[in-house]
């Protein structure tokens, strides 16, 4: 009702929680998209999926268990494929 | 696929954060993902949108401000859609907005389309109306 939201205390400002939301999303969305170049947030995933599909067919792994990332220097980039394999294989 | 072979681009979005981080990402597609990012020619010009806007919902601290929502995109201003009742009529009725020239969305959206064009206009529909006493005590509309 108007006629009691008129006498009604200050609501809490959510359009300022919304601009604080938005900067944090924002800033973690931007540095993904820039962090790895070569186009390749897609591509490294599937890869990663790939490379654990041909590895478990010997062993048995989790994904956390192997890591792919994409540097980059001046004139080359670099993939790096981290495995850590289970100590009693 | 429209979206590959784009000279310009009108980015819509709501003053909402889920509606404003999307458009963030499409943004980061078109800089990157698109033939003129792939060839390396200049950048898509981009502009945005807004649309839904309620200047009385910004006034009380409810909604996202046009600033706001500029600071965080980062791209020219086109226009400001005021949130409006005609607009789902015209939808459901099946004819354009901008033919309702008594609604303030219609015209926000002719005022957009002359700005694209390259014609100057003065943002409307952006600040507050001014409510008296008794509608602001009793309510309106």
């Amino acid at each position: 009702m108007a006629f009691l939201d008129y006498f009604r205390a200050k609501k809490k400002n959510t359009a300022n929680i919304a601009k604080e939301r938005l900067q944090v999303i924002v800033a973690h969305q931007r540095s993904e998209r820039t962090g790895s170049k070569l186009d390749s947030p897609d591509y490294l995933k599937k890869l990663q999926l790939e490379i654990m599909d041909v590895i478990r067919k010997y062993i048995e792994i989790d994904q956390d268990q192997v890591k792919v990332e994409l540097t980059q220097s001046d004139d080359c980039s670099v993939i790096e494929l981290n495995l850590t394999l289970p100590e009693n294989q | 696929m429209a979206m590959h072979f784009a000279d310009e681009a009108i980015v819509v979005t709501n003053p909402e954060v889920s509606s404003v981080r999307d458009s963030d990402r499409i943004l980061g597609v078109l800089s990157s993902k698109t033939k003129r990012a792939s060839e390396g020619k200049d950048p898509i010009k981009e502009h945005l949108l807004l649309t839904r806007y309620s200047p009385e919902r910004v006034t009380n601290g409810d909604m996202l401000a046009v600033d706001d929502v500029t600071e965080i995109l980062a791209i020219p201003l086109l226009g400001v859609i005021p949130e409006s009742k005609a607009v789902l009529r015209a939808s459901n009725s099946g004819t354009p907005v901008t033919l309702d020239i008594e609604s303030n969305a219609g015209l926000a959206y002719m005022d957009a389309v002359g700005r694209f064009l390259g014609e100057e206009k003065p943002m409307r529909f952006i600040a507050q109306e001014k409510t008296g006493f008794l509608k602001r005590l009793f309510g309106g509309k």
